[in-house]
């Protein structure tokens, strides 16, 4: 077998321009693809979990079909035993129940209809980034009850209103039973997400008083939980499966993962990676056929030595061997360099990022940072040049098959 | 025949088959390359274009005038007070075929019996408008808007079974008035509406202008004058020429591109991505081209030596390795394009069908059926690419081709 692998390397070597630039064009695609992918997957995540942290949260605790009817009706009736339940749970970095209806807010000047949050002023704090954006005025207190409560709004709204830090706003809506929900409370603190359409469609006020003016008793609609890593999530979410099938509700309880809260991201980011594999397939297939003729000629320009080979007693089966040897050789010098360049190159701007330019600021609008930084992890790093090696192979192989048939006489004949 | 094919071409032509199985293979590279770089173009711009028709329909339109205030307000105090002189305006500076249509539109609280949420009040003037936007055909329950309707009104099928309710029933419209004041009112569901996107059926409540400006106490004044051209492309010259005969009067004028900056960005940055990617494929395919390019000169030595000792010039030689190259490329590029457009043809008739994606296209804000567009500048610029950089390529073994002395090469077996 060693003198096979010693030949193979000779052999390699006989024509080093030819096999220097069918290695290059190899690692080339790997090295695309590696980077590619790399960004796809970083990009993925940084999507993912900057949406979740926003607001939605890694999970969500609701009562069945609240996500798609928004009804106000359809509530947890105490958000105590499910708080227990999640204590209970590793890997649950924090929880925060909310409450929410639709309302018209008005101003002295203005009037606008809006979705009316009820938040818990201190754990609400740990799963979104609401305290963190507040620019003007105050967050909640986190003692605040009905005396000092007050309402949070976004800067877009705060315009739209025309109010400033304590000005009164009038909240009219309708309550859980049907009753009229009506509330004045002055403007407390003023933020700004950087999302437009969050900014002016959302006000938030304590969960108490919330509850008291909705007259929704100790109920809520959400149980938002934010997870230490995006890959607890489906662990936290078959560990709540009992502890909420054993609490006693109207409708049932549900667990809900950001992407059933947010479909479209999910699916988004399929459409995504479907669009980059008919991509990266394509372009593979080119190189394939663009290095099929190194692997051409390594037969039929040796036709003669074949068949001297085979006129002194080598097996057709040794001489196929013999080929693909060469070219799995060829083929993983690329492959293996290839991988190496990538990472090098993917962790480089790991470490810088790659910013978006002008762009950025309207991007950031659907939560997309300024910077995106490609994240390598195996499998970016493996599955596109697992992808080149074997189209590679399949490349190599179809005209090593034709060996089998070599007869030496004819073959010999062939200069 | 040789006085319109030089005997150069001819003899570069009988070259490249010389070897037909290395020819073919370095070909279909190029095939599966230029077929690639067209079709895939074609699918990324489609994809796009989906997009932009999206926001255009959905209320859009090619050029929206507003009152100044109106896009980062927009409430009922920002209003056009004259509408007619706009509407004059608009008579005389747009080509022929286009059409416009005024509303009021308001943001809004739709309530019933069980249910409120927010919306926007769209009033319409309902012949002007079905010439203008998607609602005109949209309506596939009950019926559309009349000249008469004092208290009809249209929703979005999302919304209406969010509210659970149906034709015939009541929807309570709730808003601020001129003077401040909430204004409220009761409307009869008469048509139910369906939509590309579940967000605008949720979104936009239609009822006549007429009503909409009683409700409001609006008189004649409304909130928007929205134009559709024959041609999306001329928007901006044509807002520019409006913007001009309106001498900025107090209005903001803008085209579908200002209105929807998100999509501007991307159709800026898609010609550069399109570019980009038919560099790699090129890249790709590069490879192939100077090995086997390379692979042709180097077993020609002998011939090559013969000749520079029998006095062609160096030159001659790289111009027929060039040629040669060029010939295998201009054939590749020819099939590879008839390929890509006949693929592209194909697929116009069904288009790409994204339905099972549905919430995944609505967040990306993406039409379900994606049809390819193929623009000749792409078809020309996939074939420019090609041939020129694969020409340039080519220079190494050519250049390398005429370096031989004559003594190495006929020494070389």
């Amino acid at each position: 077998m060693t003198i096979d692998i010693k030949m193979a390397w000779r052999n390699i070597w006989r024509h080093p321009r030819r096999t220097i630039l069918t290695v290059t064009a190899i690692a080339f695609a790997c090295i695309l693809l590696v980077f590619m992918l790399s960004f796809q997957f970083g990009s993925y995540d940084t999507m993912i979990n900057s949406s979740v942290k926003i607001h939605t949260g890694h999970l969500q605790i609701q009562a069945e079909g609240y996500r798609d009817r928004k009804n106000i009706r359809y509530v947890i009736p105490d958000p105590a035993p499910v708080e227990r339940a999640l204590a209970d749970i590793p890997g649950v970095q924090a929880y925060s129940p909310r409450a929410r209806a639709f309302a018209l807010v008005s101003s002295e000047q203005r009037s606008y209809g809006v979705m009316v949050e009820g938040v818990a002023p201190e754990s609400e704090a740990r799963v979104s980034t609401l305290e963190a954006i507040v620019d003007r005025g105050q967050y909640f207190d986190t003692t605040d009850d009905g005396d000092r409560a007050g309402v949070l709004l976004g800067e877009l709204l705060a315009q739209n209103l025309k109010v400033d830090i304590g000005d009164e706003l009038t909240i009219l809506g309708q309550g859980r039973d049907g009753s009229i929900a009506a509330t004045v409370l002055p403007v407390r603190g003023i933020y700004d997400s950087g999302m437009d359409e969050f900014d002016r469609s959302a006000i938030q006020i304590p969960l108490p008083t919330f509850q008291s003016v909705f007259n929704m008793g100790p109920a809520v609609h959400e149980l938002v939980v934010v997870a230490d890593r995006l890959s607890d999530v489906p662990r936290i979410r078959s560990a709540l499966q009992t502890p909420l099938n054993n609490i006693d509700a109207d409708r049932p309880l549900k667990a809900l993962g950001w992407d059933e809260l947010m479909p479209g991201l999910r699916q988004a980011i399929n459409m995504d990676l479907v669009s980059g594999a008919v991509f990266y397939l394509i372009l593979i297939m080119v190189v394939a056929f663009s290095i099929l003729n190194t692997f051409l000629m390594a037969i039929f320009e040796r036709t003669r030595e074949f068949g001297i080979m085979m006129a002194i007693g080598t097996r057709p089966g040794r001489l196929m061997r013999l080929v693909l040897v060469e070219s799995i050789g060829m083929t993983l010098i690329g492959v293996v360099a290839g991988i190496a360049a990538g990472c090098l190159l993917t962790l480089y701007f790991a470490h810088t990022g790659i910013g978006l330019g002008e762009s950025s600021e309207l991007l950031s609008q659907f939560g997309i940072p300024g910077r995106l930084y490609p994240q390598l992890s195996l499998l970016s790093a493996t599955a596109g040049p697992a992808a080149v090696l074997v189209i590679t192979l399949l490349a190599a192989g179809y005209p090593a098959l034709k060996l089998r048939r070599l007869r030496p006489v004819e073959a010999m004949r062939r200069s | 025949m040789s006085a319109v094919v030089s005997m150069d071409m001819q003899i570069a032509w009988r070259n490249v088959w010389r070897n037909p199985r290395r020819t073919l293979t370095i070909m279909t590279a190029v095939i599966i390359g230029v077929w690639s770089m067209i079709f895939l173009g074609a699918l990324m711009r489609g994809m796009l274009d989906g997009m932009v028709e999206n926001g255009i329909s959905t209320l859009t339109g090619h050029i929206q005038i507003h009152d100044q205030d109106y896009p980062d307000d927009p409430s009922i105090d920002h209003r056009i007070d004259n509408p007619q002189q706009v509407t004059d305006i608009l008579q005389r500076t747009l080509p022929a075929g286009s059409h416009w249509t005024s509303r009021l539109r308001v943001s809004a609280v739709a309530n019933n019996a069980r249910h409120s949420t927010g919306v926007t009040l769209v009033g319409i003037d309902p012949e002007s408008e079905a010439r203008v936007s998607f609602i005109g055909d949209a309506v596939s329950e009950g019926r559309y808007l009349r000249d008469d309707d004092t208290n009809a009104i249209v929703i979005g099928r999302a919304l209406a079974e969010q509210f659970e309710t149906g034709l015939g029933y009541k929807l309570i419209v709730m808003s601020q008035d001129t003077s401040g004041e909430i204004a409220s009112r009761a409307f009869r569901i008469r048509g139910i509406f369906q939509a590309e996107m579940e967000s605008t059926e949720k979104n936009f409540i239609f009822v006549h202008r007429d009503a909409a400006s009683t409700m409001l106490g609006t008189g004649n004044a409304v909130s928007e004058i929205v134009a559709l051209l024959p041609d999306y492309n001329r928007a901006r010259a044509m807002t520019r020429e409006v913007e001009q005969a309106l001498d900025n009067d107090g209005l903001s004028v803008r085209s579908w591109r200002e209105a929807l900056p998100l999509l501007e960005v991307y159709l800026d940055m898609q010609d550069t991505y399109i570019l980009i990617w038919f560099v790699i494929v090129f890249i790709a395919m590069a490879f192939g081209i100077v090995n086997t390019t390379l692979m042709a000169v180097f077993e020609r030595m002998h011939e090559f030596g013969l000749l520079k000792a029998l006095g062609m010039r160096p030159r001659r030689i790289v111009k027929g390795i060039l040629a040669e190259a060029s010939l295998i490329l201009l054939c590749g590029i020819v099939v590879g394009t008839l390929i890509g457009l006949l693929s592209c043809w194909l697929l116009s008739f069904h288009g790409i069908d994204l339905s099972s994606l549905a919430e995944g296209v609505e967040y990306a804000g993406m039409s379900r059926i994606i049809y390819p567009d193929v623009e000749s500048r792409d078809v020309f610029g996939a074939g420019a690419v090609v041939l020129l950089l694969g020409l340039l390529v080519s220079l190494y073994p050519a250049v390398k081709a005429a370096r031989f002395t004559p003594v190495e090469a006929m020494t070389r077996i």
